[in-house]
């Protein structure tokens, strides 16, 4: 038998989350290693499946399969492919990063131990294969992060939390009873027996127009919610702004991606009659989101909800990608995924870095900062330019790929999507003037230069970022096929047909 | 010697690099001269490269090199690659070798700023960036130097960020240009749809065979417009580059008068086959828009007091020639004007930022006066650029602007018009420039003690790294239009030049009236010229006449204050309104499902008092109603 390397991955950190806990917190030390060794442990596996994955296999790879509980078709199947691929190495590198570069000042043990469940959770969502096994761990995120944000958030944690877990729910209560429904009604619609496996449903599974709509829209909504879509996105301001950093970043990171992966992967593959039938009004949101999130970031008085409603702006881009439904789209929409979990991560640990310093987040308190720490400010740019999406850094390329692709199947949702890049300068550029240009103030005049250690928990995240705008090939290549795969399947269940391009002209024959 | 194309970007991407780790220690001036150095060696690899290039064939003077794949997904297939041809040699040779000279010019310029290195930094990354820009070989790459630039422009724009109005007009910068990308971004996807590719060699076959419909022509063509009307100052969007002034000025002649400015006249050249394409109103439509920009800086020129201001608004004005090139199907004037421009505008900013350096950094002109006594090599190149963009023969400017007007001519003798009317004001305002600042009265006496820290103030000649390039362009400026001279096809080297390039697009008016007549239209500019500086002279020299410099034209035509106003009021109010909407409707309404199910519940609590015999009163009620229900509903009994 193979190494179970994926369950390795989810069990790793969940171990790891139980010794901390019965670990004494009489020596904390012991405790902060601990949490090290794991965490990186776990982000070198990740790597290593990142190493060993094969670009040929446009299928799932790493497949570990069991049964679970046999009368209900649940199993326990994990796998990796494309499209979730550089989620499960963005958690197995976001988190060793987090617990490194970020302290919180209080209860280390309990804090490092809701952490790593937390990673386990988000491992376990991402590989999953099976309804029932997702949702659990879907369900399981959602405890840490509440803890999280309650536990070390800033004053109106407490709020921000409720509203969090509550909103969250709510989508998940809709999501249960399409899960369930699917799994069900799946007997009598081609499976033969009650499944929960993913990939038994989509494969031989096929539901009335009309059954395949309601199950999609409740599934839907669950994710919508975690996105999160407009209108469903008020929770995500409160819990970014409230959550320490290390849970900002995570929150941005990795588990918005769970709501936009998740469309992707119980959406659009799932029920691919009902998304394409869903598009007009998911393209709509996720435009209205673009410039909505952008707009209201704009006038965001705290630096940490600007970036919040920013995320909004730029989630919206990658629904917009999964719904335009072609290769370069969809593509661009899994690649945004990453671009917009190293960016917006970095930008809340930047922001976090602020608030350590000067304990405000309030842009009318901050001024000067470019003159006080120029190395600070350098840094700031560089990551703000990857979110503004200036090419050569990973954010255009994603950006780019998404609109080149919406546009053949989506053209005017686009022309409007395209103006979200003018606002993202507008907001990005004013906050930047506002807090790092000018003369600082006598309360700036002091701010701390970037630390060694600090800029060693940066310094990964801006590599991401420039290599990825430079050579973005390794990754499209592993992202391609399976997206192409997802297409082929669309098309196969609805008799949806990508628009083609004309084959182009070469400037070759010119070259010597 | 093809081959290395990609070193010419490469070299101030080391220079970039090595800046960024080693700057400090490098410090001043050693930072500079590596810069210096590096713009230098590309120089001399364009210069070999376009030895190579000359040496072939015109047909073959075309070369592709691909360095990686960039972005492969599906049928989207984008290397990053170089094309080395007449167009892209002509613009690597300027970007480079004005490049090199503005960077030795900063040396002196920026003597003791502290972020001095820095400078260096942001202005190798500018030159890579451009190069990048003018080497693409599709859209892409273009794009990338293209916001390159842009970021670069808003780096240096800002560089002296402590003061609000630099570190506003960086933005504005930034932000209005996004404007413009955005044409470029939607260009690029409709090249996409249409031709499978956004590469030039593509696209301009599928425009030159007829692949490409005239719609989708048309669609790019405007798109590709709105981009090079941000990224060189056109109306409606020119409003950023008077504001870039800001910025220290070697910037603002590297940046905002000889390279960066221009690609927008360079991007509408290099797709100069999609321009044929496109119907027809497309280039009528940019030779108006070049034409009425041109005209509407100028008349803003004359009333400017910032001897920098009348030089950014001259600057709109000339590329509003540019544009009315491109218009009117005159491409290698436009480039020729391009590079005659470069020369001398460049010139005359490196002589300002000369006066400023001078002055303590004295802007305004009515504080000047009478220095080329006290600066003579300044005064001197100075006046060798005014005489060049006045129009003046021989000097540069002269010949180029006359081809434009020539097009223009043959185009519509309304646009002639209208360049000629501009040109006439161009001479009068660089006239006014050149009395105010080198001639009369010194005013600067008056105003010593605001100089206070210098003591005794007098202006001073700048060093040598300022004076060196100041004469070098004043080199070029005298000579620069012997590249293209009208008499007969063999004194026209930079037509025959581009002439593979441009092919497609270039208008030929052999045969029209204006063609026939063109030693007519040559004296009628020598005339214009002249009138203007007369006009000038009278009025600010002789003092005969009474200035008119109306405030509408010192305010410019009041168009940025009526746009800051509607940004900051309709504008921003909208922007509020929403914040609003969304905290107090959607999140209100989120917040009132949790209070509404908290209060219901709140109510529906009362009900479990723990008190028995209410729930025995309850269940007794229940039981009541039951039997009312069956009884006299259901008829039961």
């Amino acid at each position: 038998m193979q190494f179970p390397i994926l369950a390795t991955l989810v069990f790793a950190p969940a171990l790891g989350a139980v010794a901390i806990s019965v670990l004494s917190n009489r020596r904390p030390e012991w405790i902060k290693l601990a949490a090290i060794l794991i965490s990186v442990f776990t982000g070198g596996l990740s790597i290593w499946v990142l190493s060993a994955f094969s670009t040929a296999d446009s299928g799932f790879q790493f497949v570990s399969k069991h049964t679970w509980i046999r009368p209900w078709g649940i199993s326990w199947h994990l796998g990796v492919d494309g499209i979730s691929l550089f989620l499960v190495v963005l958690t197995g590198v976001l988190f060793p990063l987090v617990i490194l570069g970020i302290d919180p000042h209080r209860d280390h043990k309990r804090y490092l131990a809701w952490l790593l469940l937390l990673e386990a959770g988000m491992m376990g969502s991402f590989l999953s294969l099976d309804l029932f096994l997702f949702f659990v761990f879907f369900e399981i995120v959602l405890v840490p992060m509440y803890f999280l944000i309650g536990g070390w958030g800033y004053d109106d944690r407490v709020y921000a939390a409720t509203k969090f877990f509550l909103y969250t729910m709510v989508g998940s209560a809709f999501m249960l009873v399409g899960i369930i429904s699917t799994a069900v009604l799946a007997k009598t619609n081609g499976a033969g027996h009650i499944t929960f496996d993913l990939v038994e449903l989509a494969d031989k599974v096929s539901f009335a127009a009309s059954t395949g709509r309601w199950l999609f829209f409740a599934i839907a909504i669950g994710f919508a919610v975690k996105v999160p879509m407009f209108p469903l996105h008020t929770w995500l301001p409160d819990a970014h702004t409230q959550a320490p950093t290390g849970g900002s970043i995570i929150l941005a990171g990795v588990m918005l991606k769970l709501g936009t992966y998740g469309l992707l992967r119980f959406g659009v593959y799932l029920f691919p009659e009902a998304a394409h039938y869903a598009r007009p009004l998911f393209l709509t949101l996720a435009v209205i989101g673009i410039i909505y999130g952008a707009i209201a970031a704009t006038m965001q008085t705290d630096l940490k909800r600007l970036v919040a409603y920013s995320s909004v702006a730029h989630l919206g881009f990658i629904v917009l990608g999964t719904f335009a439904i072609t290769t370069q789209s969809i593509s661009g929409a899994v690649m945004q995924n990453i671009n917009h979990g190293v960016s917006t991560g970095a930008l809340f640990l930047l922001v976090g870095m602020i608030y350590e310093r000067r304990h405000t987040r309030q842009i009318a308190e901050l001024n000067g900062i470019q003159k006080a720490a120029p190395i600070f400010a350098a840094g700031f740019m560089i990551v703000m330019l990857s979110s503004i999406g200036v090419p050569g850094l990973n954010g255009f390329i994603g950006e780019y790929l998404v609109l080149t692709g919406s546009f053949l199947t989506a053209r005017w949702w686009t022309v409007v999507a395209a103006a979200g890049v003018i606002l993202a300068a507008l907001y990005l550029l004013w906050a930047y003037q506002r807090v790092f240009h000018g003369e600082p103030d006598e309360n700036n005049r002091t701010f701390p230069e970037l630390k060694l250690k600090e800029a060693a928990v940066l310094l990964p995240f801006i590599g991401i970022i420039v290599f990825t705008g430079v050579y973005p090939k390794p990754m499209l290549d592993r992202i391609e096929p399976s997206v192409k795969a997802l297409i082929a399947h669309v098309s196969d269940k609805t008799g949806y047909v990508e628009p083609t391009v004309p084959t182009p002209v070469t400037g070759d024959e010119v070259t010597p | 010697m093809l081959d290395v194309v990609w070193l010419i970007p490469a070299l101030p991407l080391i220079g970039f690099l090595t800046i960024m780790v080693f700057g400090r220690r490098l410090g001043e001036p050693r930072a500079g001269y590596f810069a210096t150095a590096m713009v230098g060696a590309a120089f001399f690899v364009t210069v070999g490269v376009f030895i190579d290039l000359m040496s072939k064939s015109a047909e073959q003077r075309e070369h592709v090199k691909r360095i990686f794949t960039w972005v492969p997904v599906g049928s989207l297939h984008i290397d990053l690659a170089f094309l080395a041809d007449p167009l892209s040699i002509t613009m690597c040779l300027f970007v480079t070798g004005i490049g090199s000279l503005i960077h030795l010019y900063a040396v002196g310029y920026m003597h003791g700023d502290p972020r001095f290195s820095k400078f260096f930094l942001y202005l190798n990354l500018f030159a890579f960036s451009m190069l990048m820009l003018v080497l693409g070989e599709n859209l892409l790459v273009t794009f990338l130097g293209w916001e390159g630039v842009g970021t670069c422009s808003y780096f240096l724009i800002s560089f002296w960020h402590e003061r609000e109005s630099a570190a506003t007009a960086g933005k504005k910068a930034f932000i209005t240009n996004r404007v413009g990308d955005w044409g470029v971004m939607i260009a690029m996807f409709l090249a996409f749809q249409a031709v499978g590719t956004v590469s030039y060699h593509g696209i301009n076959t599928a425009a030159a065979s007829g692949a490409l419909s005239t719609s989708t022509a048309t669609a790019i063509a405007v798109m590709l417009f709105i981009g090079a009307c941000g990224k060189s100052a056109q109306l409606p969007l020119y409003l950023w580059l008077p504001d870039a002034m800001e910025g220290p000025t070697p910037v603002s002649a590297l940046i905002h008068a000889a390279t960066m400015v221009t690609a927008g006249v360079f991007l509408m050249t290099r797709i100069n086959p999609v321009l044929h394409a496109a119907a027809t109103w497309v280039p009528t439509m940019i030779a108006i828009v070049g034409c009425a920009t041109a005209l509407f800086a100028a008349t803003i020129a004359v009333a400017q007091n910032d001897i920098k201001k009348v030089l950014a608004y001259s600057t709109v004005s000339q590329l509003g020639y540019m544009f009315l090139a491109v218009g009117s199907g005159a491409y290698v004037a436009a480039i020729f004007h391009m590079v005659t421009h470069a020369f001398f505008k460049a010139l005359l900013f490196l002589g300002s930022g000369s006066v400023i350096h001078g002055m303590h950094h004295e802007q305004d002109m009515r504080k000047m006066g009478a220095l080329r006594k006290l600066m003579p090599i300044t005064a001197f190149t100075f006046i060798i650029g005014w005489l060049a963009i006045a129009g003046v023969p021989p000097f540069a400017g002269f010949w180029s602007k006359d081809e434009i007007l020539l097009f223009a001519f043959a185009k519509s003798p309304v646009l002639y018009v209208v360049g000629l009317v501009t040109a006439l004001l161009t001479a009068y305002y660089m006239t006014r420039q050149v009395i105010m600042v080198f001639y009369g009265k010194a005013r600067w006496h008056d105003h010593s003690a605001e100089h206070g820290a210098h003591g005794d103030f007098t202006p001073h000649e700048s060093p040598k790294t300022m004076l060196l390039p100041l004469v070098v362009l004043a080199g070029l400026s005298v000579v620069g239009g012997a590249l293209q001279l009208p008499f007969s096809r063999d004194t026209k080297f930079l037509e025959k030049w581009l002439e593979p390039v441009v092919a497609i697009g270039e208008r030929n008016i052999t045969g029209s009236w204006a063609d026939d007549n063109k030693y007519i239209l040559l004296a009628v500019a020598v005339v214009v010229a002249l009138a203007g500086i007369a006009g000038s002279i009278l009025v600010y020299g002789k003092q005969k006449a009474k200035a008119i410099e109306p405030t509408i034209l010192a305010e410019g035509w009041y168009y940025d204050q009526g746009v800051s106003k509607f940004m900051g009021g309709p504008g921003r109010r909208g922007f509020v309104g929403l914040a609003w909407f969304d905290k107090h409707i959607i999140d209100g309404a989120v917040d009132g499902v949790g209070k509404l199910v908290r209060g219901s519940a709140g109510q529906i609590r009362k009900t479990q008092s723990g008190f028995v015999r209410q729930y025995a009163s309850a269940i007794g009620v229940g039981v009541v109603l039951l039997l009312v229900w069956f009884v006299v509903i259901r008829g039961i009994l």
